[in-house]
């Protein structure tokens, strides 16, 4: 009953803040959108050379949708790829097309190998698997805004429910309302619940409207259930606000509340998968298993990327249920420095 | 005047004390902030926390209220060691800063205030009337908190202490930025309030206020130099103004 008012209260709040409540849903819908346009761009034409490609070969690839240049050398056009006026060539061998990428730029590569997939596909009758591609730099594992997407589409809902969230409550403890709150008959934990659930609420709204919209409008790679997608960004959501909360107990304005971006939550977006966790050094490794949005971004990423059932996430929201529930432990335990019963 | 019943009396203390501070002495980090208190309160009493700026008056009202806990020492309310969940209902608590969401309008904050509350939905919506006569503010009540003035918000923040009926009233400053008129009827409600059983607790540093109080304590540097009624207070200081006297303590106290 106490806990209704104050959720009630919460989202009058909300209602009454349009400039905060828009800055949740539409700043991450911006920020996905910006990346999308500057990663996703699947209308690249590739700029490809051809070395000494037999002409009864050459007349079977649909050679539509790229750039073509004819070498006879493959030396000129290794130094062509170099030089950056080509993004790769390809030779042929005893009938085993073979390509070599320059490699440095994950959105070309894989443009280039869409189209040696579709090139080749007239010729073979089915799209090879087998390619045989050479990196110059870089390697075939730095993919696309698909591969990263769930990774930022998990970030931007939590750094922007973790601000909010943290933002608010810090205000509650510096205009002196938690004072108040707390000479009243309301329990620490009812405070607590009634911030998560007041937040959470609003979070549901903010997590469907943004999966969908990175999903349906931008595209977003989605072999999987969307449901699922709401379920991990909900369970993100609540890990993030009740962080949010607790963090702001070691804030006293909101500036220090900003201060918590580049150590807790950039942190989180460097080791949770949106790098190669592979290549990253084993001293700093361990960081990722610490933070929420690594269990997040895998479980989306098995969802939206390889299309896996619940089987493969429960594992994962789960973890991120208990980092919750950690969360609000430890709220109630510094709420006691306020009042201690 | 409307006078305010109060609901559910709890026990008194066999001296009839409501408020009883024991030796209390806070410390923030190596500064003390109230060094040795003891007081005691009597129910439908005013009393007046007199001291300057930085004494220790808002400390030591917190105290009271059981945000905070003393370093060393015992607060008493009905019998009952402070902090204590069960006291929580009985106690109304003005701070010194008005704690209000400025923007939401003066109703809902009082709605919301008013529900942690258990009381019926018509007790909510008389105790919400009620206490916005007392403050003058009936015709204010929708209004956005951001545009009250501050004397406004001082007000609802009064309103909202006294919603719940409480039996002891802990008002850190609360007619800071009133004008003359409306300070008088603020404080016929306290007498009122005080007719009906209520206790009352204010801290202020302004001279006039204090005189109106039944008893005084005067508090400077964490330590209560001297405690008693108005006349009491100028009696025993051989003055015939409050702040003369209050000098006088002062300057006894260091003398000492
Ligand atoms: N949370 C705190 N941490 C450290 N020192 C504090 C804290 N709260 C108060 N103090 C110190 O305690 C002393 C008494 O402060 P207090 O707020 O009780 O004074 P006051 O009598 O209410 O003054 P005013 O009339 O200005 O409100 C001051 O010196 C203040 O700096
Ligand atoms: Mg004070």
């Amino acid at each position: 009953m106490r806990v209704k008012a104050l959720v009630i209260r919460i989202l009058k709040q909300f209602k009454r803040d349009k400039r905060t409540m828009a800055l949740l849903i539409l700043a991450p819908i911006l920020v996905l959108s910006m990346l999308y346009l500057v990663f996703g761009d699947d209308d690249y034409s590739p700029r490809i050379g051809l070395v000494d490609i037999p002409e009864e070969i050459a007349d079977q690839i649909d050679l539509s949708e790229a750039e073509i240049t004819y070498y006879d050398e493959e030396s000129s056009a290794y130094q062509d790829v170099e030089e950056q006026n080509l993004d790769a060539y390809l030779t042929i061998e005893a009938n085993q097309p073979s390509i070599t990428l320059e490699g440095s730029d994950p959105v070309i590569n894989s443009a280039v190998l869409n189209w040696m997939q579709e090139a080749f596909e007239p010729l073979t009758g089915q799209s090879s698997s087998q390619l045989d591609a050479t990196f110059i730099h870089g390697n075939e594992d730095m993919r696309h805004f698909d591969y990263f997407g769930p990774v930022l589409l998990g970030f931007f809902i939590f750094f922007f429910v973790f601000l909010i969230s943290g933002v608010s409550f810090l205000r509650e403890r510096t205009r002196g309302t938690l004072e108040r709150l707390l000479s009243s008959p309301l329990r620490k934990w009812e405070i607590v619940m009634g911030y998560v659930i007041g937040f959470g609420l609003f979070t549901i709204i903010q997590a469907t409207i943004i999966s969908t919209y990175s999903i349906f409008v931008l595209g977003m790679m989605m072999e999987g259930t969307y449901i699922y997608v709401l379920l991990i960004t909900l369970f993100l959501s609540f890990s993030a606000l009740t962080l949010g909360i607790l963090l702001s107990s070691f804030a006293h304005n909101e500036l220090q509340m900003i201060q918590f971006i580049p150590i807790v939550i950039v942190p989180q977006l460097f080791f949770s998968g949106l790098f190669n966790l592979e290549t990253i050094s084993g001293w700093v490794s361990w960081i990722g298993p610490l933070t929420p949005l690594y269990y997040a971004a895998d479980a989306l990423r098995n969802v939206m990327v390889r299309g896996l059932g619940f089987e493969h996430i429960y594992i994962q929201l789960l973890v991120l249920l208990s980092f919750s529930v950690v969360f609000v432990v430890m709220n109630i335990i510094v709420l006691r420095q306020h009042r201690r019963v | 005047m409307k006078i305010l019943l109060v609901r559910g009396v709890k026990k008194l203390d066999k001296n009839g004390k409501v408020i009883s501070v024991k030796g209390v002495y806070k410390n923030y980090g190596k500064q003390t902030v109230l060094e040795g208190i003891d007081l005691d309160v009597t129910k439908g009493e005013i009393f007046g926390l007199l001291g300057p700026s930085g004494a220790g008056k808002t400390t030591l009202v917190k105290q009271l209220v059981g945000l905070e806990e003393a370093s060393s020492g015992e607060v008493f309310l009905f019998d009952e060691k402070q902090p204590s969940l069960s006291l929580i209902e009985q106690i109304g608590y003005m701070a010194q800063s008005d704690a209000l969401y400025t923007e939401l309008s003066a109703r809902e904050n009082l709605e919301f205030f008013v529900s942690l509350y258990n009381l019926t939905k018509q007790e909510r919506k008389e105790r919400i009337k009620a206490v916005m006569k007392v403050v003058d503010l009936e015709d204010a009540m929708d209004k956005i908190v951001a545009k009250y003035s501050g004397g406004m918000k001082r007000r609802l923040s009064l309103a909202i202490a006294m919603l719940h009926e409480p039996q002891i009233l802990i008002l850190d400053e609360p007619t800071v930025g009133m004008d003359p008129i409306l300070r008088k009827s603020i404080w016929e409600s306290f007498n009122a309030l005080k007719e009906s059983g209520v206790t009352i607790i204010v801290t202020t540093h302004v001279m006039d206020e204090a005189e109106k109080c039944d008893r005084l304590g005067m508090i400077r540097n964490g330590k209560l130099i001297a405690i008693g009624s108005v006349d009491e207070l100028k009696e025993t200081a051989g003055v015939d103004n409050l702040e003369l006297a209050f000098l006088k303590f002062g300057g006894e106290q260091h003398a000492s």
